[in-house]
């Protein structure tokens, strides 16, 4: 149904390759093809290394990264100057974290953050631990997001950031940014935000939002992998300490030769996406509606995790009671999605996001995690809603649990065994 | 994760899938596992006069290993006696279907749930009949 600058969204997707159908948006997004496009002469005749000084390829390499450095701080309302490239947003994380509470180590000893982030930021947070900060990891409420209040009663003297991602990767719900940015001002403690997954996504302004870093990622906004940035606020200056010694490129802050085509991607992937946000969200929006009133009409005992409203369009974490995500997944192998049970990750413990918001674990299983974005068709909504349908009434069928629910047994009146 | 063939085609086509009743005496059901850990596996036998499983159903709450683990158990435990079903171990099931290290909790699931389905079997059974002249053949 979308034809973006020509590329058909089947040829955008693969899909004529009998690939299943991508429904993990939040995990990554393809490279929008006009990005690849912008991207392209610079692996080639503009090959120039940006930071030479001396002769036309470099200075053409400069022009590409310094127009995407411009583009970036557009949609995020933000200087070019205050846009510092990265290999992603878990270095980002790692940078803004870890550098500004090093750089104030002798004053400030406290970061707050939050138990639903990214793992590179907790684990950042667990790296300043060991260095003798102190790290105070704010719970959520049952739909997400945290307690304004409770944030406002953590912050202490000496408390140098607070760091609470824009939007959850795996629940997609979006946090006060504009109360928890006026909190701390307020407070003169830094504002971080991890938005790898909001910008392009929803509106976000430095300004209005009274931000003072924040990271983003190449590859959650259909640009390329490896590519991302930290924005580092100039008034009032942050300070951080850099984590890679080198040639003090990127204001010393990020030593190292940028890979042009990578900044110049990430750059035109937020011009598309500043320009098309408003639309993309609109179509975006009807298409989850439409899978979720579809998924609901067909099936009882589903249960979506998180606020609904307070979430991007592209995202939705459902919970099909009695039927183990896993199992589930194997069932559906035509359609990508994640799962929040135990049985997808390493650890064996359903997804530490779930139990945060107070789901039980024996719902944490069932999840399911459906990213939707620019090439999803409502062909593949449908598609992908009977397919679902169709294997959760299987499995229900062949669950006991699901048996016992229907014998009106109450599962929790049951002696499990621990494992 | 990759999953062998015979995982993928004891899931998409469970033998045995189903319930049978639990009051009857000649039934034994077994449940074994936690929902809280992502895996619950019901199974029963019907066990005939003679001693022989006659049938098995099984349901399953859990990932594919665990939905095949129990189905191929059914499979194994038909026609054998309660003491030879005793012997089937998690080993073999997990040799069988080739599962992964990551999984070795559902062959070892499928064989608690038999040996629950076996006991559970013996304590109605020895319940039932009172009268010592069947006792030895429970031993």
């Amino acid at each position: 149904m979308n034809d973006f600058a020509g590329f058909t969204t089947n040829k955008a997707r693969g899909s004529n390759t009998n690939r299943p159908i991508y429904l993990d948006y939040q995990a990554t997004t393809p490279t929008d093809p006009r990005v690849v496009e912008a991207m392209l002469p610079y692996f080639t005749e503009l090959f120039g290394n940006p930071h030479s000084r001396n002769h036309r390829y470099g200075w053409d390499a400069e022009e590409g990264i310094e127009k995407a450095r411009a583009q970036i701080a557009h949609i995020i309302g933000a200087t070019e100057k205050e846009i510092i490239f990265t290999s992603g947003a878990t270095e980002s994380n790692n940078l803004a974290i870890k550098g500004v509470a090093r750089f104030h180590k002798d004053k400030k000893r406290h970061v707050i953050t939050c138990v639903t982030e990214h793992k590179c930021v907790l684990d950042s947070c667990r790296h300043l631990e060991l260095e003798g900060f102190r790290v105070t990891y704010l719970p959520v409420q049952q739909n997400g997001l945290i307690d304004l209040d409770l944030l406002r009663a953590s912050i202490a003297d000496d408390t140098v950031m607070v760091s609470i991602m824009a939007v959850n990767n795996e629940i997609g719900v979006i946090q006060p940014l504009a109360e928890i940015g006026r909190m701390c001002r307020e407070k003169k403690v830094y504002f971080h935000t991890d938005a790898a997954q909001a910008v392009g996504k929803i509106p976000l302004d430095v300004e209005a939002m009274q931000i003072d870093l924040m990271s983003i990622s190449g590859h959650k906004l259909y640009g390329p992998k490896g590519i991302g940035a930290l924005y580092v606020r100039r008034r009032p200056r942050v300070r951080l300490e850099a984590m890679i010694s080198g040639g003090g490129q990127e204001r010393g802050m990020r030593s190292g030769t940028l890979p042009t085509p990578l900044c110049v991607g990430l750059g035109e992937a937020c011009r598309i996406a500043e320009a098309e946000m408003e639309a993309e969200a609109l179509r975006l929006h009807t298409l989850r509606a439409r899978f979720l009133s579809r998924i609901t009409e067909q099936l009882s005992e589903v249960y979506v995790n998180g606020d609904l409203d307070q979430r991007i369009p592209g995202n939705l974490n459902i919970s099909f009671a009695y039927v183990e995500g896993e199992g589930l997944m194997m069932g559906i192998k035509d359609l990508a999605v994640s799962s929040g049970s135990a049985c997808t990750s390493a650890s064996l413990e359903p997804s530490y996001v779930l139990r945060a918001l107070g789901v039980e674990e024996e719902l944490a299983h069932t999840s399911l995690r459906i990213g939707i974005g620019r090439f999803t068709t409502e062909g593949e909504i449908d598609y992908a809603v009977d397919r679902i349908v169709g294997e959760v009434r299987r499995l229900r069928s062949m669950s006991p649990l699901w048996e016992m629910a229907q014998e009106g047994i109450d599962i929790k009146s049951i002696k499990w065994a621990d494992h | 994760m990759a999953y062998s063939n015979k995982v993928v085609d004891h899931y998409e086509n469970p033998r045995n899938v189903g319930a049978l009743d639990k009051n009857d005496g000649t039934v034994g059901t077994g449940l074994v596992g936690a929902p809280a850990c992502g895996d619950v596996m019901k199974l029963q036998i019907k066990v005939s006069a003679d001693g022989i499983i006659e049938d098995a159903k099984f349901k399953t709450f859990g990932c594919g290993s665990a939905i095949a683990s129990s189905s191929l158990v059914t499979e194994w435990v038909k026609g054998k006696s309660l003491d030879e079903a005793q012997t089937i171990r998690n080993t073999h099931i997990a040799e069988h279907l080739a599962l992964p290290p990551v999984k070795i909790h559902c062959s070892v699931l499928a064989e608690d749930a038999i040996k629950a389905a076996i006991t559970d079997y013996r304590r109605k059974h020895a319940a039932q009949e009172a009268a010592p002249a069947d006792a030895d053949k429970v031993a």
